[in-house]
């Protein structure tokens, strides 16, 4: 065995770099028109250097609504903290969809794995597929983890509140950090005892005494308050608090805390996507060029454009040659075929056809 | 459906400039008057049994059987392209392993047919179409019209302006759509006969072996600027560099790079190469030329299509495609383009569907009373082959008529030259 130092090892890869450059010349002009990775891609989409992607290994129900992804992340994976979020991009009827879920797993099992926990809400797409019918074996599209609702350096007396889903960056920061926090309170809220995500797993730390759960179920007990907080967690200002949950809650919690003066102490994670509601016509911001323009939901986001002086890629101004397609960075567009509605959040990636579409709502193009 | 789009034909949006424009009389399907633009030939308008509102009501279901296809996409329609993809880059990389051996007679031949059939379906199935939009809706940034570049002479880019844009929004309209006979030739009746065109059985054969290059300079519009005398246009010279650059990494690949790869294959594989080209080409010329030269499709005058309304642009696009009856086999391999009706009709619709709707389609024509043109691949190309070979003559000309008449002229051109007037 031949150990290298860290200087004969650079030297080394500084010799092979342009024996590297050529291999790869070499690979992109046999793979033009394509470029390697879409014929690597193929057999190894989980290789170093692939766009991130993720393999479910598989999915664990965990109350009748909500389940847990174990994912195998690609080799580019980085370790995220606990806490944070990763956006996935799981097919649903052949359409790709992005959503952000809390990571829960423990930063470094021992099999490599990652797991999200998600709970299907009703009428929705995305988390309903995934908890129903998402099956081992499927490719996804991953981003790196990211969010900042993590505990930092902070290690002293802690309160989580949290309802419904929103336990779940939280069981990140449980099962990661448990041990190292002083104390920690958990008030917890979920529709009935069967409803509550990792019940089980918490009732037994509870039962241990490694931490305090207040468990409240909604169905009986009715939402919990802020002005509760005295009863359930007298202590509760001399706590270092994160909250996850409905943004009703987290608006109560937050005034809460801030008409204690002691709004520094509080973290708050909102879950529920922009929620974009369609209406007929709107704003029209051309963001590059710098237009703003009003639209009527009978104008093509085409014809609005040039209207204002903005210089639009076209063609058949009638839906068929694709050669007026722009990103559509936010917002929300109608089909004036079928008056089918698309609507988009940033980094979604969505594209549309602007000589068809009508804005319905504000819109945000990229042009 | 909403009442918005019924709306959009009175809307007019101002220009740069601040001229009023209509938008696109095409995103109305309400039609309420018929008229007929006649063309030089004075042939009988084909859709002149059909009311205004029977041309509505057409366009009215044939957007509604649209809906009804696009609503129902799915995982299988994603799954399809996508084992296209996976199955055409397996068969292409094998072949040009295979191929670096082919200095042994069995290895050239595996790699050729197999480098054949993966260009084909790399052109076909999955350029073509996916160019066209056709899975612009799974949201797959790789799969996207807009992030596509093919394996051919031409970049994406251009052809699917001159594609895309004019051909399938100007489909056979005389003077209008270059496809007709792209330029160089005379697939019409109604195009005007110049002396060059007896030479065009020869033109469409040379540009059958040659067809992607054919399209790339198609697509630059070398022919009108020719003409025009505008070869120093920025934009053409800017075209030119894009395609002289895309040209240069094709020739790379497959002459010198895969061959040099193959050691002392270099010969084999070039030839191999060249071969698969040349297959891809003769193929693809073949496909294309049934999708429009074969007898019994329409042309339509210049002027006709002023304030065409949504029927009346399906109706110009049934009336002026023609389909190839054939196997599965075959219909892959064409890259559907033998539904070439229902794609015409619905452009980006995914490729997989044209047969499903195939038997749909032919019913509104039978029912409507239009022609649907359609035969196997053999009859669709010897009848369009046949129409090139008559229409390289003026009107009405037999070949011995043609015949007596050039030796006529070459005699006189003769005779001017011994006695100078």
């Amino acid at each position: 065995m031949v150990f290298l130092t860290s200087t004969s090892r650079s030297r080394v890869q500084q010799a092979l770099r342009p024996t590297g450059d050529a291999l790869a010349r070499l690979a992109e002009a046999v793979a033009t028109p394509l470029v390697p990775s879409d014929y690597l891609d193929l057999v190894a989409p989980l290789r170093a250097g692939a766009d991130l992607r993720g393999r479910v290994v598989d999915v664990v129900p965990e109350t009748r609504d909500a389940a847990t992804v174990l994912i195998r992340p690609g080799r580019s994976w980085r370790r995220h903290l606990p806490g944070q979020y990763v956006r996935l991009g799981v097919d649903v009827d052949g359409v790709r969809h992005w959503r952000a879920y809390s990571l829960t797993s423990p930063v470094r099992r021992p099999d490599g794995l990652v797991s999200i926990t998600v709970k299907a809400i009703p009428d929705g797409k995305v988390s309903s597929h995934v908890v129903r019918a998402l099956r081992p074996g499927t490719l996804v599209q991953l981003d790196q983890a990211t969010g900042d609702f993590v505990l930092g350096a902070h290690r002293g007396p802690t309160l989580f509140v949290t309802a419904g889903s929103g336990i779940t960056p939280v069981m990140g920061m449980i099962r990661n950090h448990l041990d190292e926090l002083d104390d920690v309170v958990l008030v917890h809220s979920a529709p009935g005892a069967d409803d509550v995500v990792f019940g089980a797993e918490l009732r037994a730390l509870h039962a241990e005494g490694r931490l305090r759960l207040v468990e409240r179920h909604t169905d009986t007990d009715g939402v919990v308050s802020p002005s509760q907080l005295d009863d359930l967690v007298p202590d509760w200002r001399d706590r270092e608090a994160w909250a996850c949950g409905p943004t009703g809650l987290l608006d109560a919690f937050e005034e809460h805390w801030a008409a204690a003066g002691l709004a520094d102490q509080l973290h708050t994670e909102r879950f529920r996507p922009v929620v974009i509601t369609a209406a007929e016509g709107g704003t029209v911001t051309f963001a590059r060029t710098g237009t703003v323009v009003e639209a009527d939901g009978a104008t093509t986001l085409l014809d609005a454009g040039e209207a204002a002086g903005v210089l639009m890629p076209s063609g058949c101004r009638m839906g068929i040659c694709f050669g007026c397609v722009l990103p559509l960075r936010e917002g929300a567009v109608r089909d004036l075929r079928s008056g089918e509605l698309t609507t988009a959040v940033p980094e979604d990636g969505i594209r549309i056809q602007t000589c068809v579409s009508a804005a319905a709502g504000p819109c945000d193009i990229d042009l | 459906m909403t009442a918005t789009a019924e709306t959009m034909t009175a809307a007019t949006a101002l220009t740069r400039t601040g001229t009023p424009r209509p938008t696109s009389s095409r995103l109305s399907v309400v039609t309420t008057e018929r008229r007929h633009v006649p063309k030089r030939s004075v042939k009988p308008d084909p859709t002149a049994h059909l009311s205004a509102a029977q041309v509505e009501a057409l366009g009215r279901e044939l957007d509604a059987l649209r809906q009804q296809v696009f609503d129902s996409r799915d995982e299988r329609d994603a799954a399809y392209i996508r084992t296209v993809i996976a199955w055409q880059r397996g068969l292409e990389m094998g072949s040009r392993a295979v191929l670096l051996f082919s200095l042994f007679p069995p290895a050239w031949v595996l790699g050729t047919v197999g480098l054949s059939v993966a260009k084909i379906l790399e052109n076909m199935e999955i350029g073509h179409n996916v160019m066209h939009g056709q899975w612009d809706w799974m949201r797959d940034p790789k799969i996207h019209s807009q992030a596509w570049e093919w394996d051919n002479a031409s970049p994406s880019e251009l052809w699917k302006h001159s594609h895309n844009e004019l051909h399938h929004t100007f489909t056979n309209v005389l003077g209008r759509d270059n496809d007709l006979g792209y330029g160089i030739m005379r697939v019409d009746e109604d195009q005007r006969w110049y002396p060059a065109y007896l030479l065009q059985p020869l033109w469409n054969f040379i540009n059958m072996c040659v067809f992607e290059y054919g399209i790339a300079a198609y697509d630059l519009e070398i022919g009108k600027h020719m003409a025009t005398k505008t070869m120093d246009d920025p934009e053409l010279r800017e075209g030119t560099k894009k395609v002289l650059r895309k040209i240069r990494g094709q020739v790379t690949k497959d002459y010198v790079v895969h061959p040099l790869l193959s050691g002392p294959s270099f010969l084999h594989t070039l030839g191999a190469n060249a071969v698969a080209n040349l297959v891809r080409n003769v193929w693809t010329h073949s496909v294309i030329m049934c999708g429009h030269f074969p007898e019994g499709v329409e042309t339509f005058a210049k002027h006709s299509i002023e304030g065409e309304t949504r029927g009346e642009w399906y109706l110009r696009q049934m009336l002026g495609s023609a389909n190839i009856r054939g196997s599965k086999a075959m219909h892959l391999m064409t890259g559907n383009l033998s539904h070439q009706v229902e794609h015409h009709l619905f452009p980006d619709m995914p490729s997989n569907r044209y047969g499903t709707i195939a038997p749909q389609i032919q019913e509104i024509c039978e029912r409507y009373e239009l022609t649907y043109v359609t035969g196997t691949l053999q009859q669709q190309v010897s009848s369009a082959w046949k129409q090139v070979v008559k229409l390289s003559l003026p009107n009405g000309t037999t070949p011995r008529a043609a015949a007596a008449g050039l030796a006529r002229g070459a005699a006189a051109g003769l005779r001017r030259r011994v006695r100078p007037a």
